[in-house]
């Protein structure tokens, strides 16, 4: 009998985990994709939408067209799972039995954590980006504060990528002298990585963007425009963008796999988890303290599928993940740099130039053809 | 003994290896989901953490109970206050 195997969720790392299980094990296996929407998204192109830099239909395709013929697509919410009896129950009723399980299911947006958010401005959803296009685009100039409302979030880069983007939107507007652009840093300093901020830093002070450094947004005052810190500061603002908190995915909180965060404990190199080895987690889903971005994702499906065809065939696994990341970084005026880590070394960006930036927008426009079928490792 | 061994850890974050998005946001998460008195301990090989750890517990006004050099990590352990 085939082995039984259940992908949750139909974004990098699931589409990607159930081609290469399917491509890998062929008849040996039964793959079935359960994802709540069958529409996948390309997250990254949020940024250029809300900047009025992409059109955002670019931003979505069926996920039946990004599937291999072999694989299984039910198009359901998952609504629990019984790690147990090796089961997952669909919303519309009926349950689908597993041998193995990959938990692909990404992460949230858990506004309601912070008081007051209201309809804050982000670039973080679809709809966000739409509606912050809309509101840039009547924007006549004012006090812009760009912060962090919770940890972890998707994608590191994208506020600093963000501040410096929208400083150039406003030049092109022709409002920047009488705007404000102020970033505030979880941290204290503009970026997560050290390198990668003092590479930053010079671009700040050139483009006269503010920092704000070791400010957590905890509560937002929408009706009279402040945010104020973990830390207790509080500033004013005429535009809020923040970066929404998240959490990780309801079926897992509800089926108690989760930590606090919603997040699946999951050992760092096997990816398997904590307490059921049955179980494999990947990209935003998992609790390890690395990026939650596609980069992620994609280099931690390869991982997945290989370990699952070695159980499935009773061989030993010979791959494990080494925190590998790789994503790029826009630094504004056309330019970009790259960041390459992973568990043991830490990424030495190279100086922004107009390459990586347009390897971002090569990467960008590729994306549909090579990632989600395993084009590219 | 030491201090934190009398203190009962409530999590234990291993952020060594880890460069981004580093101990200190591990922390920083944490906390914001932690309780008033839960105890952090978090183990960094990174050598920002050494200065960067102290400083934000200090702004934030949480407890620093310990921050002990071993081999090739530090290890810190702060208690949530407010």
């Amino acid at each position: 009998m085939p082995a039984r195997i259940v992908v949750l969720g139909g974004g990098v790392g699931g589409t990607l985990a159930a081609n290469l299980l399917q491509k890998e094990l062929g008849r040996e296996a039964t793959v079935t994709v359960v994802d709540g929407t069958g529409m996948h998204i390309y997250q990254p192109g949020f940024l250029y939408v809300a900047l009025d830099q992409a059109n955002a239909l670019w931003l979505a395709r069926d996920e039946r067209t990004l599937l291999r013929k072999g694989v299984e697509l039910v198009i359901e919410h998952a609504t629990k799972i019984d790690p147990t009896r090796q089961t997952v129950e669909l919303a519309r009723g009926g349950t689908l039995p597993y041998d193995y399980l990959v938990l692909a299911t990404g992460s949230r947006l858990d506004r309601d954590a912070i008081p007051g958010y209201g309809d804050t401005h982000d670039f973080y959803s679809f709809e966000g980006a739409l509606r912050l296009r809309e509101e840039l685009r009547r924007f006549k100039g004012g006090r812009i504060l760009v912060g962090v409302a919770g940890i972890p979030y998707k994608c590191p880069p994208a506020p600093v990528e963000f501040v410096l983007m929208l400083e150039e939107y406003l030049r092109r507007r022709g409002i920047r002298e009488n705007s404000s652009v102020t970033l505030l840093s979880p941290l204290n300093r503009a970026f997560t990585i050290e390198s990668a901020s003092k590479l930053v830093q010079p671009i700040f002070d050139k483009q006269r963007i503010g920092l704000s450094t070791f400010f957590n947004v905890e509560s937002v005052n929408t009706a009279k425009h402040t945010v104020s810190s973990l830390e207790g500061e509080t500033a004013e603002y005429d535009l809020l963008v923040l970066v929404p908190p998240h959490r990780g995915a309801a079926v897992i909180e509800t089926s108690g796999l989760g930590d606090e965060g919603g997040w699946v404990p999951a050992d760092r190199n096997t990816l398997q988890h904590k307490s059921f080895e049955r179980i494999l987690a990947l990209g935003d889903a998992t609790d390890l303290p690395i990026s939650k971005s596609g980069s992620t994702a994609h280099f931690e499906a390869p991982v997945v599928a290989s370990r699952i065809a070695s159980f499935v065939r009773g061989t030993a696994p010979k791959t494990a993940y080494g925190g590998r990341v790789m994503c790029f970084l826009e630094t504004g005026g056309g330019r970009a740099t790259s960041l390459r880590f992973d568990y043991t070394h830490p990424p030495i960006p190279p100086k922004p130039s107009r390459l990586w930036h347009w390897a971002k927008w090569a990467f960008n426009r590729a994306y549909w053809v090579t990632v989600p079928q395993g084009r590219i490792g | 003994m030491t201090i934190a061994e009398r203190i009962t850890v409530t999590k234990s974050i291993d952020a060594r290896g880890m460069a981004c998005p580093g101990p200190l946001l591990a922390l920083i998460g944490a906390i914001r989901q932690g309780k008033v008195g839960d105890v952090f301990e978090v183990l960094s090989s990174d050598p920002g953490s050494r200065s960067d750890v102290p400083a934000w517990v200090a702004k934030a006004k949480h407890e620093l109970a310990e921050a002990a050099e071993d081999t090739g990590f530090v290890r810190f352990v702060v208690r949530k206050t407010h």
